[in-house]
């Protein structure tokens, strides 16, 4: 029994923390909050060069081969430091592949997806969809696909697009098919970039119906996100905890009044829960396989709800200050709302504890 | 990260699980004298097997469990539904305090009858007008000769009717510090000076007593940790334990959310169940995430004494957030029963009521919340 991270684990944790801070201050986040495509290539090289593109990539396939507790260290961090990049969007599609590619898709794209030099993305919602995140009526006909699909993460900058399709299809469709045509979507969260996919007979090659790998691919993929939320929470946290101690009035720091430090009490409550159902979740994932979809869902109900109130409740410590754009909060607030609904909202992931999961 | 238990720890609670099967003494009886008798007749079961005060050094009658073990005891004792050993409060906090800060005389002579349950433990500390700001008690000490005489009152003494010893906390130097000036005596309750009087609670039956003292008597000897350091063996009396116990707190709490679930699955006369309504649902999800955030803390915790010998942030948390937890879970039993949350005729009127202490019994949620703000994350202190 022990429920801390190995020295190895750690030392991810530290290099990416110290990696990330040292590269996305807040001029840049901000910066590239106001870019089109959100990052910069020698950006994403750097985190290939760390071998993050590779982590979940076995290594028979030119990857690290590494577990979901890792990816959720370096997710996390990414949250913790708000910064801009494809990545979470094209381990999504890595996962995918890892769990369903054919041969030929595994052959064709791993390698690159590993060494940073090719990108995916995962889309998922229909342009009517509901909270389902697993509904679709998406279907290939001879080999092509027809439809629109809503805030897709990244797709201007990816080579791939792996898209959800009815009944748990997935199809890979090449993001510079003649019949994909990539808009960019206004989006809540300016550092993360969303857009809308129509497909026009889009050449669709379908990943295999294998719905035990896929649906296991998928309890990474929110586990990942939670744990991003953990990130982004723990840093609304800290600004708020520490804007407390220093602002004063009426004469005093205003964490002396109990109406402020008890709301700061309540962050790490749930900053601290978050984390834990996250850490377990990612373990669960890697050696609890039975456990996973529990642990997922639980992990990505709670973390999105203690996302949106943790940054919101900071930006109420912060008082005016935090209403302004010129106050970084707003960038956190808006990421971990975002989060909240991606991938199924909180209401959706208890309704699969209580019904999917207890059977009730 | 490895969520599994060692070979050793998975024997332990296996052989724990069979003895507990095996030993299981069934359904506590009902009146106050009766179920008394029946939880001290479970210690001496329990000590005669080596199961009492498990975490206790051996010398001194305990088992040396490692804090694995000891949460792997608080979860399975919980989870057989075994009664609570008579002397509770003795075995968890008067004894680990006489360990810690007792001469050796004293452990020689108190531990062993705690063990074996010959001797009861009560714990005065609160006071009618000292209750989250223990520091403040009035309850006067005053030395004659090897001999010190005390008066004042205590409130919620869980057990002082039953009690030989009472773990009291009271004012031995009126002239010093508020902090410096307390003692922690072990008051004999066998004498006429300490009257007691049960304090009826909101569930109608009397849990707790008021303690009224009037110039009862203290052997010098019976100090714990030194004349004037009252508070600092108060604190450890407080502390101890309780990451450990969180063990026992949320397997109570699965254990109640799995019969909650199972009355929101029972038929309703219009025909429907409440497991089928979408917001009872999302309720009882949000309890089964919130019990397991509970568990997983509770874990965490205990790696976090491990490696640092200290709790970590999520260890200060536990009580605080199992308060509302189990207040939640018998609230929404109380809306699953719709008109019958009126009767008073299944034991969730009583588990409702109850529900309602656990924000204030073992300190307040507030109080809690000033130890996260002030001691976890560095705020300023509000005094």
């Amino acid at each position: 029994m022990n429920f801390d991270f190995t020295d190895d684990q750690r030392a991810i944790k530290r290099t990416a923390r110290d990696f990330l801070a040292a590269r996305y201050p807040s001029a840049v986040v901000r910066e590239l909050a106001e870019d089109e495509r959100g990052f910069r290539d020698e950006q994403w090289q750097a985190l290939a060069e760390l071998g993050w593109t590779g982590l979940v990539v076995p290594e028979a396939d030119g990857g690290l081969g590494l577990g979901a507790v890792e990816l959720v260290v370096i997710q996390e961090e990414l949250g913790y430091a708000l910064a801009p990049a494809p990545f979470f969007s094209s381990v999504a599609a890595t996962l995918l592949l890892v769990a369903a590619g054919s041969a030929e898709q595994r052959s064709r794209w791993l390698e690159p997806l590993a060494d940073g030099s090719a990108r995916g993305t995962i889309a998922l919602w229909d342009e009517h969809a509901g909270w389902a995140p697993d509904h679709s009526e998406v279907e290939a006909s001879e080999g092509v696909l027809s439809a629109t699909k809503i805030a897709v993460p990244d797709a201007a900058s990816a080579d791939f697009i792996v898209v959800a399709g009815a009944d748990g299809r997935h199809y890979l469709v090449l993001a510079g098919d003649p019949g994909v045509r990539i808009e960019a979507a206004p989006s809540l969260d300016p550092t993360r970039k969303l857009f809308t996919v129509t497909l026009d007979g889009a050449a669709a090659e379908p990943l295999a119906l294998e719905p035990a790998r896929i649906a296991h691919a998928y309890h990474t993929i929110v586990t990942a996100l939670a744990a991003e939320n953990v990130g982004v929470a723990q840093r609304a946290m800290e600004m708020a905890v520490s804007y407390a101690k220093e602002r004063r009035q009426f004469g005093r720091p205003i964490g002396a009044y109990q109406a402020v430090s008890h709301l700061c009490a309540q962050m790490l409550l749930e900053v601290e829960g978050a984390r834990s159902l996250s850490y377990w979740a990612a373990w669960a994932v890697d050696h609890e396989p039975s456990a996973a979809p529990r642990a997922a869902s639980m992990a990505k109900a709670y973390a999105s709800d203690a996302g949106f109130r943790v940054t919101a409740a900071a930006l109420q410590v912060h008082g005016g200050i935090g209403f302004t754009w010129e106050h970084d909060l707003h960038f956190f607030l808006k990421r971990a709302k975002a989060n909240a609904h991606a991938f199924g909202d909180a209401r959706w992931h208890r309704e699969r504890v209580v019904g999917v999961v207890v059977g009730v | 990260m490895d969520l599994t238990l060692s070979p050793s720890e998975l024997a332990f609670r296996d052989e724990l699980r069979d003895w507990l099967k095996d030993n299981h003494p069934g359904r506590e009886p009902t009146g106050d004298e009766a179920a008394f008798a029946f939880r001290r007749e479970w210690q001496r079961q329990l000590h005669a097997a080596g199961l009492a005060g498990v975490s206790w050094p051996s010398e001194y009658g305990g088992r040396g469990a490692t804090l694995v073990e000891q949460a792997i005891y608080n979860e399975e004792l919980v989870r057989a539904k075994a009664p609570q050993a008579a002397n509770v409060l003795a075995l968890a906090m008067g004894g680990p305090t006489v360990i810690a800060h007792g001469t050796e005389e004293q452990r020689r002579r108190y531990l062993p009858p705690i063990l074996s349950a010959e001797e009861i433990w009560c714990q005065g500390f609160s006071e009618p007008d000292s209750g989250s700001d223990l520091a403040s008690v009035k309850t006067r000490a005053t030395r004659h000769g090897d001999e010190w005489v005390v008066t004042g009152q205590k409130v919620w003494t869980t057990y002082a009717h039953h009690a030989k010893w009472c773990m009291l906390v009271a004012r031995s130097d009126a002239e010093a510090a508020k902090h410096q000036g307390l003692t922690y005596f072990l008051m004999d309750m066998e004498q006429d000076a300490v009257q007691i009087r049960p304090l009826v609670q909101i569930t109608g039956e009397a849990e707790f007593n008021e303690l009224f003292i009037e110039e009862a008597r203290i052997p010098h000897g019976n100090i714990i940790g030194g004349e004037g350091n009252g508070w600092a063996v108060a604190i450890t009396t407080l502390m101890h334990e309780r990451a450990t116990l969180a063990f026992g707190l949320q397997v109570s709490v699965q254990i109640a959310l799995g019969e909650l679930i199972e009355k929101a699955r029972g038929a309703r006369a219009d025909g429907g169940t409440a497991s089928e309504d979408p917001v009872v649902r999302q309720r009882l999800a949000q309890l089964l995430i919130e019990a397991e955030v509970l568990r997983l803390n509770a874990y965490r915790g205990l790696t976090a004494i491990m490696r640092d010998g200290v709790p970590g942030p999520e260890g200060s948390l536990g009580k605080w957030h199992w308060s509302e937890v189990n207040q939640s879970l018998t609230e929404l039993a109380m809306d699953i029963a719709g008109p019958r949350a009126m009767l008073a005729d299944d034991e969730w009127t009583y588990r409702f009521l109850r529900a309602r202490a656990n924000s204030i019994e073992g300190g307040t949620s507030e109080i809690l919340k000033n130890i996260v703000a002030e001691r976890v994350l560095g705020l300023p202190r509000m005094r």
